[in-house]
């Protein structure tokens, strides 16, 4: 009897100990060839493109309704205790510690694993990875590190740019729109309430998502199985994956910033 | 002299299945093997099985006389370098043009003395490649601009730019119209002629290995033309991962089995 169910919870666990083995090893090869040649800077840089220049409108859009619409929502609660003229300092804290880059990451994440899941998901279905292996190239050295390298330098780059479209959304919202603030103070509050350990936090953030983001979407990719079927699938569970990988990361890091003294 | 390939007992198994079950044969130079087998009899595998891109749990094989079982990815580019392959479908990269999707096997390595730099020499060799399956009009064109059967052409041109010594076809004429996948075995003996290159054809069409064993090509025409029996042309035919038959045309159309008359004058 002990014996059945210690089986079947083997059974059970197998396939995901089995991903975690394989998502390791993958990774592991992916940064190891980042030192290693051949390098690939042209993919690197395409991938850049489509990574970073491509989603930045999106980011845009976000980040400027997400640091507005905060600022409304503060409005009320601020104007209670009289302190309307802190919004500044609100938007800003929140935009650069958590909103900011946890927004974008999703953001990129629903565009770029999917995106890099459906990609390499199609080339494995097509054969187009063997061949690749066939003529002398190793696939994660072509298709995984350049991704990875890519989506991990964009990431911040983009996170710093919703940050600001952000606090000038809720420049908008509270200096133009409802009068809560001055500019100066608007502004002068939001510089202040910030001090290098939120800035280092909110740009380690998006370093650590752009490197999740990109391997969850190779590794779906990769082990896609079963034609234009499998395919979507890769794509949906990449997009899920990275993006619940996403929120458990971000509370880890939260932590480890928050027990950390203030330097 | 030595083999170009050789499979001693090879079993390879996906989770608990045995996809190939102690596979024997090998391929001397020049030689052509057919290979028969109804679908998931483990054909395709057998040819990834011979390039190492699946991994045998038992058994030994042999790449030119080199052992390949044991050898790690990276290890293993030199010894795939001297062999072609030309995948089901074709397998070409949908983001490069035709002309850097040929061009690709010889900027990834030295070939011949072709170094991965030099650009006019690999040029030359990809306009001869494309020239030979009559596709050098389509330098600039992309995989999705071309009919089924112009992306196999511009798969075997992949597969023999290098001018391998060994060539493996996986299903080459599948899915193609009959006068298409005639053209597409007329390249194939064209190679093998031209230059004397040992050929392993994964096929269900048992035309494909009449034309195999029984054409062979003119020079001064540029046609095939009928040369019953090619002495170096073998037929093996697969049925569960295991290899049932080996053997000539002739002990191929005499078999009293029911699973290898199958593929007999179909």
């Amino acid at each position: 009897m002990l014996y059945e169910v210690h089986a079947r919870l083997l059974d059970f666990l197998q396939p995901s100990i089995q991903a975690l083995q394989d998502f390791t090893i993958l990774s592991g090869q992916a940064f190891r060839n980042i030192f290693r040649k051949p390098h690939y800077g042209e993919d690197i840089a395409m991938q850049a493109d489509g990574i970073g220049v491509g989603s930045l409108p999106i980011v845009i859009l976000t980040g400027f309704f997400s640091g507005a619409v905060m600022a409304l929502q503060m409005s009320k609660a601020l104007a209670q205790y009289g302190a309307s003229g802190q919004v500044g300092q609100i938007v800003s804290v929140t935009l650069v510690r958590e909103l900011g880059p946890v927004l974008t990451a999703l953001l990129v994440s629903g565009r770029n694993a999917s995106g890099i899941a459906s990609e390499i998901g199609s080339m494995k279905v097509t054969e187009q990875i063997d061949a690749m292996r066939a003529l002398g190239t190793d696939p994660i050295q072509k298709l995984v590190t350049p991704r990875l390298i890519a989506t991990a330098l964009t990431l911040p780059l983009l996170t710093i740019i919703a940050d600001f479209v952000g606090l000038f959304g809720g420049y908008l919202m509270s200096c133009v729109f409802l009068n809560l603030t001055t500019s100066n103070q608007y502004w002068t509050t939001a510089y202040r309430a910030l001090d290098f350990q939120d800035v280092v936090h909110g740009l380690i953030k998006p370093l650590i998502f752009g490197m999740i983001i990109a391997l969850v979407g190779c590794f779906e990719g990769l082990r896609t199985k079963g034609g234009t079927q499998g395919v979507g699938r890769a794509t949906t569970e990449a997009v899920v994956k990275a993006s619940v990988w996403v929120f458990i990361v971000d509370l880890m890091i939260t932590q480890i910033f928050v027990s950390m003294p203030r330097w | 002299m030595p083999p170009v390939l050789s499979f001693d007992r090879v079993t390879v198994r996906f989770e608990d299945q045995a996809v190939l079950d102690r596979v024997t044969f090998t391929v001397q130079p020049g030689e052509t093997r057919i290979l028969f087998g109804e679908a998931g009899s483990g054909k395709t595998v057998l040819l990834k099985t011979a390039l190492g891109l699946v991994h045998p749990e038992s058994g030994m094989v042999k790449l030119f006389e080199q052992e390949i079982t044991g050898l790690k990815e990276k290890q293993l580019f030199d010894v795939r370098g001297r062999v072609g392959m030309l995948f089901q479908e074709g397998a070409l990269f949908d983001s490069a043009t035709v002309e850097e999707n040929v061009a690709y096997p010889l900027l990834n390595r030295s070939v011949d003395g072709v170094k991965p730099d030099r650009f006019p020499e690999i040029e030359r060799r990809v306009l001869r490649a494309l020239e030979f399956v009559e596709l050098e009009h389509t330098l600039e064109k992309f995989p999705s601009e071309l009919s089924g059967g112009m992306r196999r052409r511009v798969g075997i041109a992949r597969a023999t730019v290098t001018e391998p010594a060994l060539v493996l076809y996986d299903s080459p004429t599948a899915g193609l119209d009959p006068i298409t996948a005639n053209t597409i075995m007329a390249l194939i003996v064209k190679e093998r002629e031209l230059r004397n290159t040992a050929t392993v054809i994964v096929t269900h069409r048992y035309q494909d290995g009449q034309i195999m064993g029984n054409f062979r090509y003119d020079t001064t025409t540029g046609k095939i033309f009928p040369s019953p029996r090619v002495a170096n042309t073998i037929f093996m035919v697969m049925r569960d991962g295991r290899l049932i038959f080996e053997g000539t045309q002739a002990d191929l159309e005499s078999s009293p089995d029911a699973y290898i008359r199958k593929f007999v004058r179909r």
